[in-house]
């Protein structure tokens, strides 16, 4: 029974091979080299150039761009108006609110989004959005880290990201943050899972393609976090990407895993330029 | 409970107004089961009412076939300065309500 089941996965596997190298007629084949760029300068070139990039909501359908654009009927932005009262309510033993120090949102976070994930200098690591968020909570006002992928979590950074609506992701890499940097890259071009493939297979060079009923969109990170349909509900980044390993059947890190903040810095990087458009929709 | 209303702060007497409602809820509909396998309790916002000027004008009964974060839209005569009331209670009893103020004018 057992060798049965390893020679029907062998024979799966043989086939999954045939079919990706031989071409059919009629269909252009999928580009399936991944040449990763040795020198530093052409390391620092975009695989995106700046004049081709679209946003996430390009890639979906009519209807759901204009429920992005209602800013009443976008569900997302419950999630802000959840963020917003988050803002103002005095947490945690020190009893102060984010506006307490913070202040006015609309001026203090303006442009903040668009800076991350970025390194910490208090926790000397690279961090995300809400992983800042959570930092703040705990040394300001001594509260408890919010769960990820919480509503308050969501809410309060979708309330942040929100003040940078229409402005250009604008991360530096330097010094400090480029091994992270270099190890969020790594990934996005390293095979993974038992469907053998790369982040930069569908998201460099292959996005405006269907597959199955969907547009492979260029994979950029501005809408985040975004209400998906088919969550129902609100989800961060790293629910995307865990989605993404899943359906590249590979092992999903935990949330927080440093693997994604990684990807995530490689992502913004990816689309310096590109407005924010959070709290984005999907189906 | 979140919830985001819409209404025009002013409206002519007699004009017809767009009123928008959308309620963050979870809208379980009884039939998921969770990583263990038990069933989720179906949780849905069964009753939605919203008065004007003390008088009841729309009502929502609604099922487990209503979407997560449930948005209603309905229109309504503007007849006098008041306010609305909305008021909405899910299977697990948890009620929720805002108040929005109108100013009708002529």
């Amino acid at each position: 029974m057992r060798r049965r089941v390893f020679a029907l996965i062998a024979a799966g596997l043989s086939f999954a091979a045939m079919a990706a190298e031989r071409p059919v007629a009629g269909v252009t084949p999928v580009a399936m080299e991944l040449p990763i760029p040795q020198s530093m300068p052409l390391r620092m070139q975009r695989p995106i150039p700046p004049a081709a990039l679209k946003q996430g909501s390009a890639f979906t359908s009519e209807a759901n761009r204009a429920l992005q654009a209602d800013e009443f009927a976008n569900p997302g932005m419950l999630w802000v108006t959840r963020g917003e009262k988050l803002w103002n309510e005095p947490a945690g033993s020190a009893g102060k609110s984010c506006a307490a120090c913070h202040g006015d949102a609309a001026q203090s976070m303006k442009g903040a989004a668009t800076r991350y994930p970025r390194i910490d200098p208090g926790a000397a690591r690279l961090v995300n959005l809400s992983e800042r968020i959570n930092l703040c909570r705990e040394r300001n006002q001594a509260a408890a880290p919010y769960q990820p992928e919480s509503d308050e979590l969501l809410g309060l950074s979708a309330f942040v990201t929100y003040q940078s609506r229409g402005l250009p992701m604008n991360v530096t890499i330097d010094p400090q943050n480029a091994r992270d940097f270099e190890r969020g890259r790594d990934r996005f071009y390293r095979r993974m899972g038992q469907m053998n493939l790369a982040c930069a297979q569908c998201h460099d060079r292959n996005w405006d393609r269907t597959l199955l009923f969907e547009k492979i969109s260029q994979g950029h990170p501005t809408g985040f976090p975004i209400y998906r349909q088919e969550w129902q509900t609100m989800g961060s980044l790293q629910r995307r990407l865990r989605a993404c390993y899943s359906g590249l059947r590979a092992q999903m890190p935990e949330y927080g895993a440093r693997e994604l903040v990684e990807l995530e810095l490689f992502l913004a990087w990816r689309a310096n330029g590109l407005p924010i458009e959070a709290p984005a929709v999907r189906r | 409970m979140v919830a985001r209303i819409q209404v025009p702060k002013e409206a002519k007497r007699g004009e017809l107004i767009a009123v928008r409602i959308a309620i963050q809820h979870p809208m379980e509909t009884g039939f998921r089961f969770d990583h263990s396998g038990k069933p989720i309790p179906k949780n849905v916002v069964n009753t939605l009412t919203c008065s004007y000027g003390g008088v009841e004008i729309f009502r929502a009964e609604m099922g487990s076939g209503i979407s997560a974060n449930p948005y209603l839209q309905f229109y309504t005569r503007a007849t006098a300065s008041g306010e609305l009331v909305f008021e909405w209670v899910d299977d697990a009893g948890e009620r929720g309500s805002e108040r929005v103020a109108i100013t009708v004018t002529g």
